[in-house]
């Protein structure tokens, strides 16, 4: 595993921010996190286009909202359990409701932040997002896609949820060839056994559960879900007819984020099998995050354990 | 300014207070008292001192105005419709499920509403996001926008206020709507913000107190805020709820309630006869 380059999504995020900033004219706040949220860079080389609003995030969202009804793409960064929880309100009715070109940075989304603790952990903040009107919810697989995911989100016309991690995780994309559409999952492995739709870290987690599971004959599609809302239904209703069940693998609670929105596609189109991998209505807790994502259930060795004994 | 200009607009302002009369008793609920208090300021706003244009609402040059107390969106609506923004017969349709005049004021659905608002607390940031907007693009636009008193209970007001002067926003003029009641009663008693002129002192802005319902010192506060640099100005406006209707003076009832048809009446030939006076004076 020690020649597999690993990248958090936070950083890319960071620099694809800087990157941008210089083809598109947007604009960057921060709460007082700018050198964890990684938008630290971008305020060093646009100082003029970057706003840090303190340790306020209700107060940013609607900022935000201000300086977008001014005909301008904003940014606005901080922890996922605060840009989604505290500011949850804000989000949707400044925001949301007048749905204006806000995009939202939620850097140490999941139990993955680690040492901090459960209350630093959000687990519902997708779940949170996804149901307010007008809202986009992205939450990338590694740094490839997280920096395409940033492109997307300053061309598309209204407010969108970026998530993205504060540890470092597997790169599984190639910079070079990799194209992001907007609301299209991608298969990154075909098999007729079972399907695994994931979404996040436990993207890379699902395409080592699949290459274990063939070394025991179990053929494993794995479908990456990047953009949560609006979901991809034709790859989850495709993956339902071709296989025999299909397990989500999110780091997030099971209620309310990719397990709960693909059960959602499934019912109303083709039911089948699910069984959802992901934070099992709990909060997190201090620790590596690595023994917490074990710990949790959020690992490749457990993808194989639960196909294995459902199947 | 000249006794015709403040007649003139005196008139606006009880035409407003009509407006919202209608507007409320026609939807059967709504927010008349809060309405009724700002009337004064949104006349001066709108006809004496926004850069605005009916005919173009986007302009993106205009001056612009957050009604952060947005539950008092009959007044704004009426200011709009007496502007040109709106028709004023639409108006009988506030609330109604085919209107576009929704209960808070909704950008997206009408014509010279600058932004959506409801939620007390959010509109002063959302005017604070368009006064730094101005300063990224170094436009000369400015911004305004109305709080009620019972809003400085919310603690994004505070953050807001903290923002706005750090960042030197004198391109903003916020106004508290200073009417002493809310929902639950007396500001004072419900969760006093007093005293209100110190607090956004220590804050770091230029403070005016004003009466609300002098249309001159209004308009003085204006000139004053304009040539203020380096800091936000805040014009806290003594005011009367439900001005200009007897009844509903000073009664925190009238804070979201429509009236009846008989009180209707009454409230309307009050305000007539002002108008009446009004324009028999600008005759």
């Amino acid at each position: 595993m020690a020649d597999i380059k690993k990248v958090a999504t936070r950083e890319a995020y960071g620099n694809a921010l800087k990157e941008f900033g210089e083809k598109y004219d947007i604009v960057v706040l921060d709460a007082d996190l700018s050198k964890s949220t990684k938008t630290d860079g971008f305020k060093k080389t646009y100082p003029d286009r970057f706003v840090n609003v303190g340790i306020a995030e209700a107060n940013m969202m609607s900022t935000a909202a201000g300086i977008a009804s001014c005909g301008k793409t904003v940014f606005a960064s901080s922890f996922a359990i605060f840009a989604a929880g505290r500011a949850f309100e804000q989000v949707r009715n400044s925001i949301c409701y007048a749905n204006l070109n806000v995009k939202i940075g939620a850097t140490h989304a999941g139990i993955s932040v680690g040492e901090d603790g459960g209350s630093h952990q959000a687990i519902e903040d997708i779940s949170l997002m996804r149901s307010i009107p007008n809202m986009t919810v992205i939450n990338p697989a590694d740094s490839v896609e997280a920096r395409a995911a940033v492109e997307a989100a300053i061309l598309h016309n209204g407010p969108v949820y970026l998530r993205f991690g504060r540890l470092a995780t597997p790169v599984i994309y190639d910079a070079e060839n990799y194209t992001f559409e907007l609301g299209k999952g991608k298969q990154l492995r075909d098999g007729s056994d079972v399907a695994i739709i994931a979404t996040g870290l436990m993207v890379p987690e699902a395409l080592d559960a699949a290459d274990t599971l063939a070394q025991e004959g179990i053929h494993a599609r794995v479908i990456d879900i990047h953009t949560i809302k609006p979901i991809d239904k034709d790859i989850i209703v495709k993956a339902a007819k071709e296989t025999s069940f299909i397990v989500t693998a999110e780091e997030h609670s099971i209620i309310g984020g990719l397990g709960s929105a693909v059960a959602e596609v499934l019912c109303e189109n083709a039911p089948a099998k699910l069984l959802r991998i992901g934070v099992q209505d709990e909060f997190g807790r201090s620790g590596d995050p690595y023994v917490l994502l074990k710990e949790y259930g959020l690992s490749a060795e457990n993808i194989v354990r639960q196909v294995k004994t459902n199947l | 300014m000249d006794e015709k200009q403040k007649n003139m607009l005196e008139l606006v302002a009880y035409k407003i207070r009509r407006h919202v009369l209608e507007g409320v008793f026609s939807a059967g609920c709504g927010h008349p008292g809060g309405s009724l208090s700002i009337a004064d300021i949104l006349a001066v706003l709108y006809f004496d001192e926004m850069h605005v244009d009916p005919k173009n609402p986007a302009w993106e040059d205009r001056d612009r105005f957050v009604l952060s107390k947005g539950h008092c969106a009959p007044a704004l609506y009426g200011a709009l419709a007496e502007k040109g923004f709106i028709p004023v017969e639409d108006l009988k349709t506030l609330r109604k499920a085919d209107s576009y005049l929704q209960g808070h004021p909704d950008m997206r659905k009408i014509p010279g509403v600058d932004m959506s608002t409801g939620s007390l607390g959010q509109g002063i940031c959302c005017a604070n996001g368009m006064a730094i907007a101005a300063k990224l693009d170094q436009k000369s636009y400015r911004v305004y926008t109305i709080l009620g008193d019972g809003e400085l209970e919310e603690g994004q007001v505070w953050e807001a206020a903290m923002f706005a002067a750090h960042h030197k926003l004198d391109n903003l003029t916020a106004f508290i709507d200073l009417n002493l009641l809310q929902i639950d009663g007396d500001v004072r008693d419900v969760m006093n913000p007093m005293p209100v002129d110190e607090k956004f002192l220590a804050f770091g802005w230029n403070v005016i107190c004003v009466d609300a319902h002098d249309l001159t010192a209004l308009r003085g506060a204006l000139d004053h805020a304009k040539q203020c640099k380096g800091k936000p100005t805040v014009v806290i406006c003594k005011s009367i709820k439900g001005k200009g209707v007897s009844f509903m003076e000073n009664e925190a009832a009238w804070h979201g309630m429509a009236p009846n048809q008989k009180q209707y009446e009454t409230a309307i030939a009050e305000i007539d006869a002002k108008i009446h006076q009004l324009s028999a004076a600008l005759a």
